[in-house]
């Protein structure tokens, strides 16, 4: 069987292939290469009743839930990066407003253990937090379990446990893949690996297709290998406004903007309707931003010195 | 440092006295686990002047940084490129950390209690909150697993030095203990404020008043304090900010003023 077979395909293709109403839905990127383009065609179709799950559950989380496609959120932090609040998720979780929304509430190593209990099917992944919280109160999936190996001083050791999670779809958005799905990443590689094997599907969006002969020149840098992905998607800038290293940086004046935007309901829906519902796509989105705009997050290069792979004689 | 104090043209600022405090507190540390903000900032300040062998580890995975502007976030690129190393979370948060190998971890919460557990969650209920804050990020495993930790803040009310938490994100190694598990670091040992820094030593131990800055009286300090603040045997003034601590800082450390406000 051709392994290539149907990967590449549209954001609109993929969202419609691969995210269904009800999904478990993880989108990461740790501040870098955040899955915010497919996010937003998430919200073009008009996906209910998501769940998703996310680290930093920050901007797109916030447009999602305005949209109205989250009823439940699993997440170790909700905040506007260091730029603030959001908005949508303060009115949902404080007010209920316009409608409640469920919240599992985790630290950033209880996500990470979630995802590697999930990749590695284990029942559940042990850690050295949570002792004395008040989290396990409010995310029971957080428990304390003995460890049936006495300590050094021959005592019974107590330790929490965090579930795995295994989404219906993981989506991770890198610079660049081949056809097949071998994706490369560099800079801050977070848990994209992890998430993307705890799930059931997976979708990459990259800035990039690239040869397989691209790929193979360097195989340590490929994180996440075409096993492991279903769909290849091509969306140059499809992060924005967090960055791409090497590609674009980071728009830090839409962070900031984006807590004066999330505050009032009726400005967000209008950000809505302009930037998401009135593209018909993220090429749309990034030609509406016009080109001095990604002049301004233009970066230089700082390339790597090639290592040898070596080749037998 | 006393021959060169600040001189009145440059008033100092309450980020540049935090900072200038916390740096002076990482003398003979060797690895910071540090956000953004002020911690950055008390790093690369101790780095220059008391610490020069500190490592910075930030929450996104950088050790060694090496930046060319100063970073406005733990993510930015500029950690990146130029940088000794960049980890995985797994490899961060699981070998890192909960291996052991952070001496000082900087956290700042919304509110603190005299065990030094911290709430960055809610104020209020946290099923129906009157706010909802962006909860732990890794502050529950820096408390848990570094040797020590700083916290730095900004505003010392009864609010947020407060008698009972509104929730506990974050718990110290007291409340660990009495949930079964021995703790492995000394959880919070260093409070810097606006009005002095407290101080703790490890298990069993209370946050006390060990130093106010100039002008601040122990009376205000206690009045701030949601419970009954301990106060050292002897308290002692903080040594303002030198002229060359603040010269290093607004010219060296953060020229574009990013932080510095």
């Amino acid at each position: 069987m051709d392994r290539t077979a149907g990967k590449v395909m549209s954001m609109r293709e993929a969202v419609a292939a691969f995210v269904h109403d009800g999904d478990t839905v993880s989108l990461e990127g740790f501040t870098h290469l955040i899955p915010t383009a497919a996010g937003h065609e998430i919200i073009r179709q008009g996906r209910r009743d998501l769940t998703v799950v996310r680290m930093t559950a920050d901007i797109v989380v916030d447009q999602m839930l305005a949209a109205g496609c989250v009823t439940r959120l699993v997440s170790s932090f909700v905040g506007n990066s260091s730029a603030g609040s959001l908005g949508e998720l303060r009115r949902r979780i404080e007010h209920a407003d316009p409608e409640p929304l469920a919240f599992e509430e985790y630290s950033h190593y209880g996500m990470i253990c979630r995802y590697l209990a999930g990749s590695q099917r284990l029942p559940f992944y042990p850690l050295r937090s949570y002792a004395g919280s008040d989290l396990p109160s409010v995310s029971p999936g957080i428990r304390k379990v003995a460890s049936p190996y006495p300590a050094a001083d021959g005592s019974t050791e107590q330790i929490y446990v965090v579930p795995p999670v295994n989404p219906d779809v993981t989506i991770i958005h890198a610079q660049r893949a081949d056809r097949r799905g071998n994706t490369q990443i560099w800079g801050l590689t977070g848990i994209q690996a992890e998430a993307v094997y705890a799930a059931e599907k997976a979708v990459v969006v990259v800035e990039e297709l690239v040869s397989d002969e691209v790929v193979r020149a360097d195989p340590n840098r490929t994180l996440v290998p075409a096993h492991a992905v279903d769909a290849v998607v091509l969306c140059p800038r499809g992060a924005h406004p967090s960055f791409a290293q090497g590609y674009y940086d980071r728009d830090n004046a839409f962070y900031r903007a984006w807590s004066a935007i999330s505050k009032d309901p009726v400005r967000l829906r209008e950000w809505l309707a302009e930037w998401v519902y009135g593209t018909a796509d993220h090429a749309e989105y990034v030609t509406r931003l016009g080109e001095e705009f990604w002049a301004g997050l233009a970066v230089g290069e700082a390339l790597s010195e090639p290592v040898n792979y070596g080749r037998r004689l | 440092m006393s021959e060169e104090r600040t001189k009145t043209t440059g008033a100092v600022t309450s980020s540049e006295l935090l900072s200038v405090v916390a740096a002076r507190e990482l003398a003979g540390r060797r690895t910071v686990f540090a956000g953004i903000g002020l911690p950055t900032l008390a790093a690369e300040l101790a780095h220059l002047t008391v610490a020069p062998e500190i490592e910075v580890v930030y929450e996104s995975g950088v050790c060694g940084a090496h930046p060319s502007h100063l970073p406005e976030t733990i993510a930015d690129a500029v950690l990146i490129t130029g940088a000794e190393a960049v980890l995985s979370m797994p490899a961060l948060f699981g070998c890192v950390l909960q291996g052991g190998h952070i001496d000082v971890g900087f956290l700042g919460a919304a509110q603190i209690d005299r065990w030094g557990s911290l709430n960055t969650s809610v104020i209020g209920e946290w099923a129906s909150p009157a706010v909802r804050l962006p909860g732990s990020g890794g502050a529950v495993e820096v408390m848990a697993n570094a040797r020590e930790v700083f916290v730095v803040m900004r505003r010392h009310t009864p609010r947020s030095f407060a008698g009972e938490l509104d929730f506990c994100t974050t718990p110290g190694p007291d409340r660990a203990l009495a949930d079964g598990i021995r703790p492995f670091g000394a959880g919070v040992t260093r409070v810097i404020t606006e009005l002095g820094v407290l101080a703790r030593d490890g298990v069993g131990d209370e946050l006390r008043l060990v130093a106010v800055h100039p002008g601040v009286t122990v009376e205000q300090v206690r009045a701030a304090t949601g419970w009954e603040l301990k106060v050292a045997d002897a308290v002692t003034t903080v040594e303002p900010p030198t002229d060359a601590e603040l010269r290093l800082l607004r010219d060296d450390v953060d020229p574009h003023r990013v932080y510095l406000r």
